[in-house]
């Protein structure tokens, strides 16, 4: 490798001296796409001869003695992105090449609770880099936001993974693939992100002004999931493997991507991969019927110049995960029964048969995109996408209905955005924009189980415009705001003693359009005005001290569960209920965040204080009884809540090889008008990791990490339910925490190189090594069985 | 830019079609016991309706009588989804499940009244095979009540889902899920 660079060197000083004799010369001026000033220190390299000039104080630079001819120019300045530019040479030719000034992906997005900082980076860390997405690689993508400071999950078993940040989940976190909002049933607890962890390469956190292109209801916050930025001025043919095995589910997965760039911009790329494990196990039995099969497939194309382009994307995405056997309960007494008892009512011989209960998801994205730059003014963007999602559940059923789903949606959704941003200051940026978007749900009458979530149309319309100002090289201001109109007409079914007993034969009679007997069809159609703000200031002492200061408003419309709500949940013995009464929450967030690197280490504190009116939220409010025994009523209600926390991280470079990494997360959230913990926050959880690296030897790293998560002490207390059992009233203890639990996990990863391109990267993890037996509190499974127990992991990953 | 939100409007708003009315398939509304002395007397009925199934309405539990002391009843126990029409038999599903469904009978509360199973899963045809079932493990859709003493309580009665069978007849040793469950309140005079 070595010698043949030595070689070409040689050749290239050839060719030099052969090019002594030619006499024209190449000028030209390097400037600011935007506003056309100059750019200093501009590098200009000939690819041919690998002569290099650099622009001056007016952005002139030139080539003497060259022969007539066509070149190729490389023009790359430190805060741009790098251009190739052909260029024919013919006499004495002038250039005028103009540079984009911006990095603008890269600026696009203000991001706080970052896990802790790469030490060579004094700037703040802003994603997760698809290397740590890729050991997440046979897990989910809510396992892998958890390295994010600040984000948790919300889990039913190990499969299904809802990302929670800041204590809040569900409708109030918003998730863009690829710059497209998941429209998917993110409704119910146990309903997680339709999204091939695979597919996505880098991810980000969203807070501040920024966070309001997206929507206003990010009430918990947004989390970008992104495509990798690869060069598209060369001819280029590059791809990726993994391949995964792991010992606890006894399965694997394999993934593959492969991007062709052409030369003019344009661009194909190809993505796969499946997944497929059996029951998983935790220390001391198997939990039966947990299963999952994983297949993700996308497909891309589009011309990418640096004035204009366009794309198109197709995504699928399809899931068959089991739902642990033993949580499908009868009654409350059977809750009751599986809290005491301690282990699984169910446990039988690991298999990788997925058996009811079971979900099976579909996901069908489609993107259009297209953008112009308009030169000294800005960019102009312009999005259409499609999203078809149908989800069924199956469950335990009587007779011959197990493949009868027992639920069955189909979702579709069309969006259409366009935005502007206006960017030819270099101290003023303004972006603006507008989004339509029909949503259809249909709730097939096929499953013979009154619908859970009724047929409904979404109208949604909203407009934003968000501006950014730098004071100066230490103060940059931000500020936006953002109008969203929001239409839902439903058309339910209730039963009649339901609609009298809600008292809403007295509220809403307007709204029955047919009584059928037992039922009445109603036709709700509730229209929401709401408005969201931010601003935020950005000061940076120097390159090794910044601080944060941001307000956010954020309003959000209730979504259709919680307005119509209306069964039985098999899964966690109650009857959920919504309420056509419920409007719209607001909240008012303010976050401070300093950062501060010093020589060896560096540290990030993010307190907040984050206030909700209005907030929706789902508590026991009574008990039904039906001749299946009773149950506890689960009421959607609006109160006031506060909400307290703060993430901190740390890293230490001990020496050369020998570094640390330190967090903490803690949030308090409590309802205001009862005076009560709020249910499912997440428990303070402390995490250190000690990491051995040695790039020498085949960029060797080790590291050992500890997770140490507290006891969740504040939750809302226990309700007391009547047992048909027993015969008298009991207490539920469905708000008992579990004990805090510690584990262990390792990760080691060492990299070949194989030929002249390609590299082999070979891995191996141990997740809970200690094989320690523990329930979390915010998996909804905690009540039936433990987490899982060791598990082992070893990934190949080829580069080329 | 309303222009491309009219747009919008005009262009979904043809759906118009009302959705269709579903009723519950699998809800069991009613459940009526029926206890026949033996050598004869008077059938005492015990019977618990339900008629909006998970809605708010409680059952409606009767009981049509007091039993007589130092008598065996015969019970027989019939189910049925009265939110179709006609009501629809459960009794037949869950004879052609026999295996993976089993009824337990709690006596409680000072009644001197014993049950006991009076079939077996070979009573029943099986509905995945067209043939009787060839494993006797107890059902419990007949069964038999024997009262002694005078005296008061309660008699319990639930069928569970995907037992655990052979089992002990308690609630706890059969496990599965509740379909169904009753408590009756008895006079033995």
């Amino acid at each position: 490798m070595r010698i043949s660079i030595f070689f070409m060197l040689f050749l290239y000083s050839l060719a030099n001296v052969v090019a002594q004799d030619c006499t024209s010369s190449l000028s030209g001026r390097v400037l600011d796409y935007h506003n056309s000033t100059a750019l200093v220190k501009a590098t200009i390299l000939i690819t041919e001869t690998q002569e290099q000039a650099f622009s001056d104080e007016k952005g002139n630079f030139t080539f003497n003695r060259l022969c007539d001819g066509n070149y190729e120019l490389e023009v790359s300045h430190p805060s741009c992105t790098t251009q190739i530019i052909p260029i024919t040479v013919a006499g004495n030719t002038s250039i005028e090449i103009r540079l984009e000034h911006h990095l603008e992906e890269l600026e696009e997005v203000q991001v706080i609770g970052d896990a802790v900082p790469k030490k060579t980076n004094s700037a703040q860390e802003v994603t997760l880099t698809s290397e740590t997405l890729e050991k997440y690689s046979t897990a989910s993508l809510g396992e892998a936001l958890r390295e994010l400071g600040g984000v948790s999950s919300l889990n039913t078993g190990a499969t299904i993974v809802k990302p929670t940040i800041h204590g809040l989940t569900g409708s109030r976190v918003l998730i863009l693939n690829d710059g497209v909002r998941m429209q998917d049933m993110e409704w119910g607890d146990e309903h997680a992100p339709n999204v091939d962890i695979n597919a996505v390469e880098r991810v980000s956190l969203v807070k501040g002004a920024s966070a309001l292109k997206y929507g206003g209801d990010a009430i918990g916050g947004v989390i970008l999931l992104e495509q990798g930025i690869f060069p598209v001025t060369r001819d280029t043919l590059f791809g990726k493997t993994l391949l995964n095995g792991v010992s606890n589910g006894r399965g694997g997965n394999i993934s593959s991507s492969i991007t062709k760039v052409f030369t003019k911009g344009w661009y194909l790329k190809g993505q796969g991969s499946y997944k497929r494990l059996g029951d998983q196990e935790a220390p001391d039995y198997v939990l039966s019927n947990t299963g999952i099969q994983e297949f993700g497939a996308s497909l891309a194309f589009g011309k990418r110049l640096f004035e204009w382009g366009f794309g198109a994307k197709y995504a699928y995405y399809d899931a068959e995960i089991a739902i642990l056997r033993a949580s499908h309960i009868g009654n409350v007494d059977d809750l009751i029964r599986a809290i005491n008892s301690g282990q699984p009512q169910t446990i039988e011989p690991f298999t990788y048969d997925i058996a009811n209960p079971r979900q099976q998801v579909r996901h069908h994205l489609g993107k259009l995109q297209a953008y112009k730059r308009f030169e000294g003014l800005g960019k102009w963007s312009f999005q259409y996408d499609f999203q078809s999602n149908r989800r069924f559940e199956f469950d335990v059923r009587r007779g011959d209905r197990d493949d009868q789903a027992a639920l069955d949606l189909e979702l579709t959704t069309h969006t259409v955005t366009t935005d502007f941003r206006w960017d030819a200051k270099d101290d003023f940026r303004l972006d603006i924009g507008l989004l339509g978007r029909y949503q259809d749900n249909f709730a097939n009458p096929a499953t013979g189980v009154r619908r859970l979530i009724p047929d409904y149309e979404r109208l949604d319309f909203g407009a934003f415009a968000i501006g950014e100002y730098r004071l100066n090289a230490r103060w940059i201001l931000d500020a936006g705001f953002r109008y969203d109109f929001t239409q839902i007409d439903a058309k339910k079914f209730y039963l009649t003693s339901r609609w009298e007993e809600r008292g809403y034969d007295q509220d809403f009679a307007d709204l029955v359009i047919e009584d059928v007997g037992t039922q009445l069809l109603t036709n709700p159609v509730f229209n929401y005005n709401n408005f969201s703000a931010t601003t935020g200031v950005q000061f940076s002492k120097d390159n090794n001290s910044t601080f944060k200061f941001n307000y956010a408003l954020s309003q959000r419309a209730p979504n259709p569960a919680e307005l119509f709500s209306d069964g039985l949940h098999h899964s966690a013995a109650r009857i959920e209920l919504g309420d056509l009464r419920i409007n719209s929450e607001t909240s008012h967030k303010f976050s401070l965040s300093q950062e501060k690197n010093f020589k060896n280490w560096g540290f990030i504190l993010e307190p907040y204080a984050h206030f909700v009116s209005n907030f929706i939220l789902l508590e026991p409010t009574d008990v039904e009884f039906t001749i299946r025994g009773a149950f506890p009523v689960w009421g959607y209600r609006q109160t006031d809540v506060r909400l307290l926390g703060f993430d901190s991280s740390a890293y230490i470079n001990w020496t050369n090889n020998w570094s640390t990494e330190h967090q903490f997360a803690l949030v308090k959230g409590n309802d205001l008008d009862n005076d009560i913990a709020l249910i499912n926050i997440p428990a303070a959880n402390l995490q250190n990791k000690l990491i051995f690296s040695k790039p020498e030897w085949n960029d060797l790293e080790v590291s050992l990490r500890s997770n140490y998560v507290f006891r969740q002490n504040e939750t809302p207390p226990n309700i007391i339910v009547f047992s048909a059992e027993q015969q008298q009233e009991v207490p539920l203890a469905i708000n008992t925490p579990p004990d805090a639990y510690h584990l262990f996990d390792f990760y080691g990863t060492m990299t070949f190189g194989l030929g002249d391109t390609a590299t082999l990267t070979a891995s191996l993890g141990v997740n809970n090594i200690l094989n320690t037996t523990y329930r979390e509190y915010l998996n909804r499974q905690r009540f039936f069985a433990d987490d899982l127990g060791r598990n082992i992991l070893l990934q190949l990953k080829l580069n080329y | 830019m309303f222009a491309f939100l009219g747009l919008f409007l005009v262009s979904c708003s043809d759906d118009d079609d009302n959705p269709e009315e579903i009723n519950e398939e699998e809800t069991i509304t009613t459940m009526t016991v029926t206890l026949t002395p033996q050598g004869g007397g008077t059938q005492i009925i015990l019977a618990s309706r339900d008629l909006d199934g998970d809605g708010p309405d409680d059952p409606d539990i009767t009981v049509s009588g007091n039993l007589a002391a130092s008598t065996t009843y015969d019970g027989e126990i019939v189910l049925l989804n009265e939110t179709e029409t006609p009501a629809e038999l459960v009794n037949e599903e869950i004879e052609g499940e026999a295996d993976e469904h089993q009824f337990i009978f709690v006596v409680g509360g000072g009644l001197n009244a014993t049950a006991a199973y009076a079939d077996d899963e070979s009573d029943y045809v099986s509905e995945a095979t067209g043939t009787n079932f060839t494993t006797t493990n107890p059902v419990g859709i007949a069964f038999t009540l024997t009262t002694t003493d005078a005296s008061s309580g309660t008699l319990g009665i639930t069928l569970r889902h995907e037992p655990t069978k052979p089992n002990d007849g308690t609630l706890d040793g059969a496990g599965g899920s509740t379909d169904i469950t009753q408590t009756f309140s008895l006079t033995i005079e």
